[in-house]
């Protein structure tokens, strides 16, 4: 009966509760999507794993190392594989048109790299082919190409016209890869280069590294900038997480101002539904006194107004998290390829569900206040 | 009717408001003896107190000074939590505006101070068909309050007072918002209550008409009871 109650309060009134519920659905539809940008953001941190190291020039990426230095990384105690590359900065058709591209050493690349799904036939295509390239699933999508297109892109830190034939689409083995990347054979590159502007051939813009055991990356790190110390390119190694947490930080800013705007909105929300509960019980304060004069206890009281106040946010929270997911394709089509990875994980559902009760609790909490302490004569005295 | 066989018994109440530094001395010195099966109309002009003491004997207020003994049991003694559960067994309250709950149906409405005892969902069916064919209502059971006349939603808040077999029926102006002739039919349905049923009703009404049909009445004035005892019916 009391749920019978404070169910038939909840759509009392019919157009504040609608308008209520198109508010509460709003706000976590925003809230969800904010948080799945941020999400996106920190895809690639999400992505990394703990078994890999980055090395790069320690003046900066800019810089590149010696190829030389491969065998001695290789050396270092509890290094397992090692994979080198350069960021190549090509464009496809429209400079506009952005997406990672790198050249790579393939055999070492693929095996240090097991969370890019290749068809066995087409990743030894690639790995024969020294113009082959491979593509993530989402690019080829994007530019329409298919396994055996010829794609010609244009250099911008390696001049000229560079062609290449895709020989392998990869996908991700879970949702947090990036299916938007480009990669192709080292050599290729280097032996252009050979020919064409020796002084900078055999020059490596980062090695990857694959380590035996997570807990040994601090000191592996470590050996190998060692190893460089005092040479004419000294190195920084550190953990794939910390190199992607390297290019996330520099929009911290903006991702603080992000959270900001989603914490501001859910309070925005809950002084709306507050609110809301507000007008409604002091519009009934009779009935309550009603109740209480037929012997519901203040707790009886609370429980139908917090459940009231629960019932309109849960349903609110509800059209909010369904929508989030047409929403955010939407989103993601018209941000273009912004964010390679723009996935809402479970992590914003749950999210959006602690927000949604949290609400529905601390709406219903003042005004369930101010019910269980009114008085059953004043609240009697104000009928009429 | 025997005297010593008092239902209600009032011992030197006083009850005071403070509003600001002003104090308003709304009960003075009150002792009132109400007898088991009697039918008690409060008369008085506005603002005398009449509810105020009402309050007090249905356990809705708390009085300054006194006692208060309804039943053998001084409500004045009980805490808020038990008078609220001392309410719900021992009380039946009839409103000057009838106060049922809007989204409740009349058949709701009347089950709904069951819901608080441990009758079974049979008995409490029982119970509230009973309570509505009393006040002759049980062709209205799904009507919403919204959707009776006022003398029709009387009816039902009396149904909803009864439905528990309570010990004492208070009643502030019944009839103090409807028509002459709907506040007839609930004046003489609380007669049968009282007659049929011998249930103990205390009756405010400032109306001298109604208060006629209890059978008998005291008079308040400014806080203090007039010792005008009288018995206006045969
Ligand atoms: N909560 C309160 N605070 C201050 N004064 C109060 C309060 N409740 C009642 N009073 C005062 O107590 C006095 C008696 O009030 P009460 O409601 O008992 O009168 P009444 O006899 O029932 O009047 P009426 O016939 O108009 O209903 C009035 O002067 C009223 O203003
Ligand atoms: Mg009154």
């Amino acid at each position: 009966m009391i749920i019978r109650i404070l169910i038939r309060n909840a759509f009392r009134h019919k157009l504040r509760s609608i308008l209520t519920i198109t508010g509460i659905a709003i706000a976590i539809l925003a809230y969800g999507l904010l948080h799945t940008v941020i999400d996106a953001w920190y895809a690639g941190v999400a992505a990394s794993s703990a078994n890999r190291l980055v090395t790069r020039n320690s003046i900066s990426l800019v810089f590149r190392l010696p190829l030389s230095y491969r065998e001695k990384i290789r050396s270092v105690d509890g290094v397992e594989i090692v994979s080198y590359g350069n960021w190549f900065g090509g464009y496809y058709r429209d400079e506009k048109d952005f997406f990672a591209n790198f050249a790579v050493e393939p055999v070492s690349y693929l095996n240090l790299y097991p969370e890019y799904k290749i068809a066995e036939r087409e990743k030894t295509s690639f790995l024969k082919n020294r113009k082959g390239c491979i593509a993530g699933k989402k690019l080829t999508e994007r530019f329409g190409w298919e396994v055996g297109d010829s794609i010609t892109l244009t250099g911008t830190i390696y001049p000229g016209k560079w062609e290449f034939v895709l020989s392998a689409v990869y996908k991700g083995k879970h949702k947090n890869v990036d299916e938007t990347m480009f990669f192709f054979h080292w050599d290729y590159l280097n032996e252009t280069l050979k020919k064409e502007r020796p002084f900078s051939a055999d020059n490596v813009g980062f090695y990857m590294i694959g380590i035996d055991k997570p807990e040994n990356a601090a000191s592996i790190a470590e050996a190998i900038d060692t190893t460089f110390k005092n040479s004419l390119a000294e190195t920084l190694t550190e953990t794939e997480k910390a190199f992607q947490l390297g290019f996330v930080a520099m929009s911290e800013t903006i991702l603080k101002a992000i959270q900001l705007v989603s914490f501001v909105i859910i309070v925005i929300i809950l002084v709306v539904v507050a609110n809301t509960m507000v007008m409604s019980v002091r519009e009934r304060t009779a009935e309550y006194a009603v109740l209480k004069t037929i012997g519901f206890s203040g707790g009886h009281i609370a429980a139908l107004i917090i459940g009231e106040s629960m019932t309109i946010t849960l349903i609110g929270g509800v059209f909010g998290i369904l929508a989030t997911y047409p929403a955010a394709t939407v989103f993601s089509n018209a941000v273009g390829d912004y964010f390679p990875v723009f996935n809402i994980t479970k992590g914003t559902i749950l999210m959006d569900a602690a927000v949604t009760v949290i609400v529905g609790l601390s709406a219903g909490v003042v005004p369930a206040w101010g019910a269980m302490s009114i008085r059953i004569a004043e609240g009697l005295r104000r009928i009429g | 009717m025997n005297m010593n066989d008092s239902i209600v018994s009032i011992q030197n109440v006083t009850k005071t408001y403070k509003r600001g530094s002003e104090v308003i001395h709304v009960l003075e010195n009150i002792s009132l003896d109400i007898g088991q099966g009697e039918y008690l109309a409060l008369m008085g002009p506005s603002g005398s107190g009449k509810s105020t003491l009402l309050n007090l004997i249905a356990g809705l207020d708390q009085a300054d000074s006194g006692s208060i003994e309804v039943g053998g049991i001084d409500i004045t003694a009980l805490s808020e939590s038990e008078l609220a559960r001392w309410r719900a067994g021992n009380v039946g309250f009839i409103f000057q505006f009838y106060n049922l709950i809007p989204v409740l149906t009349a058949y709701e409405n009347v089950e709904l101070p069951l819901i608080l005892t441990s009758l079974s969902g049979h008995e409490r069916k029982e119970h509230v068909y009973t309570a509505l064919k009393v006040v002759n209502m049980e062709d209205r059971l799904r009507h919403y309050p919204s959707q009776l006349s006022g003398g029709q939603q009387q009816r039902v808040a009396i149904a909803r007072a009864i439905v528990t077999d309570p010990t004492i029926l208070v009643a502030d102006e019944p009839t103090g918002d409807l028509d002459r002739a709907s506040a007839e039919n609930v004046l003489e349905l609380m007669d049968r209550l009282n007659r049929d049923m011998g249930k103990t009703i205390i009756m405010v009404t400032h109306d001298p008409w109604a208060g006629n049909k209890a059978h008998n009445m005291r008079h308040l004035d400014k806080g203090v009871l007039s010792n005008d005892y009288q018995d206006s019916h045969s």
